[in-house]
C-alpha cells in the first residue's frame, strides 16, 4: 500500500493553480524530500494530503483511503511557527496540541504515557521540563517533532523543519527524523528549500516547480535536464565536494534569500517567483 | 463586616465573577486577545446604556451586546494587524454611541458611573442569582471547549489538521469571554475589566508554566484580589474598584519578582 498516491491531481488556491495534472506514489516506509523554490506548492501539497484542501480534479489516496481531515494516522509539523504560550512547559505544550476532542484537557494515564513516549522518541524528555521561552529554536523544533509523532502516525508531514537553524542543527534534525522514521518504519515527507542537508538521508526526492513534479532518486531528479523541464528555463546542476548547486545562469536558485523565515502563506513569494 | 446583606452579596458576587474572569482571562492572555477583551467592555457600555434607555436592566444590554460583539470579532478572524484596527474603530464608535444614549438620559448619571466604574456594593439578591447562573453556564461552556481551544490557540494549523475548526472555537471562546466581561463590568465597571480579566491571568502565567495550575491560579488570584478589595474598601471607605485595581496591579508586579527569583 502506498503512503500517498496522487492520481491526476489539480490543486488550486483561489484562481492560482499550484499543481496541474500531477500523479505520483510514495511508498509506506519511504523518506521523501519535498523540494522546490518559494511558492512552488510544498505547503499546499501537504495541506491537500491532510484533507484541508480538496483537489479541483483527480484523486488523492492517503494510506489507501481518500484524503480526509482529522486522519489520526498522519502527523504534521506546520511551517508557520507561533510565538504563543512561551511561558508554558514543553510537556504541556506538546500535550495540548495533541487532541481535538471536546472537553476538559484532562489527561488520563494512557494519554500521558503517549506524550512521554513521543518525547522519548526525539530525546526531548529533559527539554520538556523547561518553559518554551527557555529553549533554543532547534530545541523547540524537537518538541514540534514530538507533537507530530503523538498518536503513532504512519505518515509524517514535516513542513520546513530546517528553517532558521544553523547547518549543524539542520544536520541533527535530519538525522533525528531519519532515525525515528527507520525505527518506526513509517513514511516521511520532509520539505526544505535546499537539497544538501537532506542528501544522505532521503530515499527519493519530490521536486516541485511550475505546477509539475518530478519524483525519483536524487541522481535522477536533481539534474540539469529534469529541472530545466520543470522550470522551463535552462538550469545546470553542479556538484562540488558532495554538495549540489542548482544554478540558473549565474544564480544559485536554492540560495536566493528567503524573505519569510516565519510566516505561513502570503509574503514575498511573488517576488521569488518572478525571478525564476 | 459580613453582618451586612450588601457585604455578603458583594463577597459572593466577587467570588463567582472572580473564578470566571480568572479562568477566561488566562485563555485571553494566551491568545493575545486582551485588546479584544478591553474593546468588548466598551461595547458593553453602549449595550447597558441602550438598555436603560428602553427601560430594561442594564445587565441584559451588557450581556447581549458583548456577546454579539464577541461573535462578530471571532468571525473577523485571526489576521492580527487588521483585526486590531477594526476593533479600534468599532470600539470608538460604540463608546460614542453610549455617550449619545446617556445624553438622552441625563437623569441617569449615577447609573453611568456604576457602569463605568462598577457597583459591587449594590448587588441585589436577584442580580446575584443571575450572575451565578450565567457564570456557571459560561464556565461549563469553557470546560467543554477547553481542549480544542488550547490546541487552536497554540498551533492553529496543527489543530485544523487534527479536525478542529479554529474559527468556530474562536467564536465560541469570544462568546464565553463576553459573559465574563459583562459580569466583570458589574463588579469593577467597563473601564476596569482588565483588573479582573488580565491582571490575575498575567500574574498566574508568570508564576506557573503548567496549564491546569495556571488556570486555577488565575481564578484564585482574581477571587483573592476582589475579596481584598472589598475588605480594604470596608475599612478605608475608598472605592472598592480602586482597591481591586490596585491589588491586581500589585499582584502582577509581585508575580514578576517571584517568578524571576524562582527562575521561571
Ligand atoms: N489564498 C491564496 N490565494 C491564491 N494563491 C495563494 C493563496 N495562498 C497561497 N497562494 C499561492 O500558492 C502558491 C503555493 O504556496 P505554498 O505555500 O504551497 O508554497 P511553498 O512551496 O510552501 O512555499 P514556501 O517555500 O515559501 O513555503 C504560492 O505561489 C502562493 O503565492
Ligand atoms: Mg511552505
Amino acid at each position: 500500500m502506498s503512503a500517498v498516491c496522487f492520481d491526476r491531481v489539480r490543486l488550486a488556491l483561489g484562481t492560482r493553480t499550484v499543481l496541474d495534472d500531477v500523479s505520483f506514489a510514495i511508498a509506506d516506509t519511504e523518506f521523501v524530500g519535498v523540494l522546490g523554490p518559494n511558492g512552488a506548492g510544498k505547503t499546499t501539497i501537504m495541506r491537500a494530503i491532510l484533507g484541508l484542501l480538496a483537489p479541483r480534479a483527480g484523486h488523492i489516496a492517503v494510506l489507501g483511503q481518500p484524503a480526509r481531515r482529522g486522519n489520526p494516522a498522519l502527523g504534521y509539523m506546520p511551517q508557520a511557527r507561533r510565538e504563543r504560550g512561551l511561558h508554558l512547559r514543553g510537556w504541556d505544550f506538546v500535550a495540548a496540541a495533541g487532541t481535538a476532542a471536546w472537553g476538559l484537557p484532562w489527561r488520563g494515564k494512557a494519554e500521558r504515557a503517549a506524550v512521554d513516549r513521543a518525547l522519548d522518541l526525539v530525546d526531548a524528555t529533559a527539554l520538556a521540563r523547561r518553559p518554551l521561552a527557555a529553549l533554543s529554536g532547534g530545541e523547540r523544533q524537537r518538541l514540534l517533532l514530538a507533537q507530530a509523532l503523538l498518536g503513532e502516525p504512519k505518515l509524517l508531514l514535516l513542513d520546513e523543519p530546517l528553517i532558521s537553524l544553523d547547518p549543524h542543527r539542520q544536520a541533527e534534525v535530519v538525522a533525528l527524523v531519519r532515525d525515528v522514521q527507520r525505527r518506526l518504519g513509517i513514511a516521511v515527507l520532509f520539505s526544505a528549500h535546499e537539497v544538501n542537508p537532506l542528501l544522505g538521508a532521503m530515499d527519493r526526492v519530490l521536486y516541485l516547480g511550475a505546477g509539475q513534479v518530478a519524483l525519483g532518486p536524487v541522481a535522477e531528479v536533481i539534474t540539469g535536464p529534469v529541472l530545466s523541464r520543470l522550470y522551463d528555463t535552462p538550469i545546470e546542476v553542479l556538484e562540488l565536494r558532495g554538495r549540489l548547486f542548482v544554478m540558473s545562469g549565474t544564480q544559485d536558485m536554492e540560495r536566493t534569500p528567503h524573505p519569510h523565515a516565519q510566516g505561513g502563506h502570503g509574503n514575498g513569494r511573488e517576488v521569488q517567483h518572478a525571478r525564476l | 463586616m459580613l453582618a451586612y446583606d450588601f457585604m455578603r452579596h458583594a463577597f459572593l458576587a466577587a467570588t463567582i465573577v472572580g473564578v470566571l474572569a480568572g479562568a477566561v482571562g488566562w485563555f485571553l492572555v494566551l491568545r493575545g486577545q486582551t485588546f479584544a477583551g478591553h474593546a468588548l467592555g466598551h461595547v458593553g457600555f453602549t449595550g447597558a446604556t441602550g438598555a436603560v434607555l428602553i427601560g430594561i436592566a442594564p445587565l441584559w444590554g451588557l450581556v447581549g451586546i458583548t456577546m454579539l460583539g464577541g461573535i462578530a470579532m471571532g468571525l473577523l478572524g485571526e489576521r492580527a494587524g487588521e483585526r486590531d484596527v477594526a476593533i479600534g474603530v468599532v470600539l470608538a464608535f460604540a463608546l460614542g454611541l453610549g455617550l449619545l444614549f446617556l445624553h438622552f438620559y441625563t437623569a441617569y448619571a449615577s447609573e453611568a458611573m456604576a457602569l463605568l466604574f462598577g457597583n459591587v456594593l449594590g448587588v441585589s439578591a436577584w442580580m446575584l442569582r443571575v450572575l451565578a447562573g450565567l457564570g456557571l453556564a459560561a464556565l461549563a461552556a469553557l470546560a467543554l471547549i477547553a481542549r480544542p481551544l488550547l490546541a487552536a490557540s497554540l498551533q492553529p494549523e496543527l489543530a485544523e489538521a487534527r479536525g478542529v475548526d479554529p474559527r468556530l472555537v474562536g467564536v465560541l471562546f469570544l462568546a464565553i469571554a463576553a459573559v465574563a466581561i459583562a459580569e466583570s463590568a458589574e463588579i469593577v465597571g467597563v473601564l476596569l475589566v482588565f483588573a479582573l480579566l488580565v491582571g490575575p491571568a498575567a500574574a498566574a502565567q508568570r508564576l506557573t508554566p503548567r496549564i491546569g495550575a495556571g488556570v486555577a491560579l488565575a481564578a484564585a488570584l482574581a477571587v483573592a484580589e476582589s475579596w481584598g478589595g472589598l475588605a480594604a474598601a470596608y475599612y478605608t471607605d475608598w472605592p472598592v474598584t480602586f482597591w481591586i485595581a490596585a491589588f491586581s496591579a500589585v499582584g502582577y508586579l509581585a508575580a514578576g519578582l517571584v517568578g524571576r527569583t524562582a527562575g521561571l
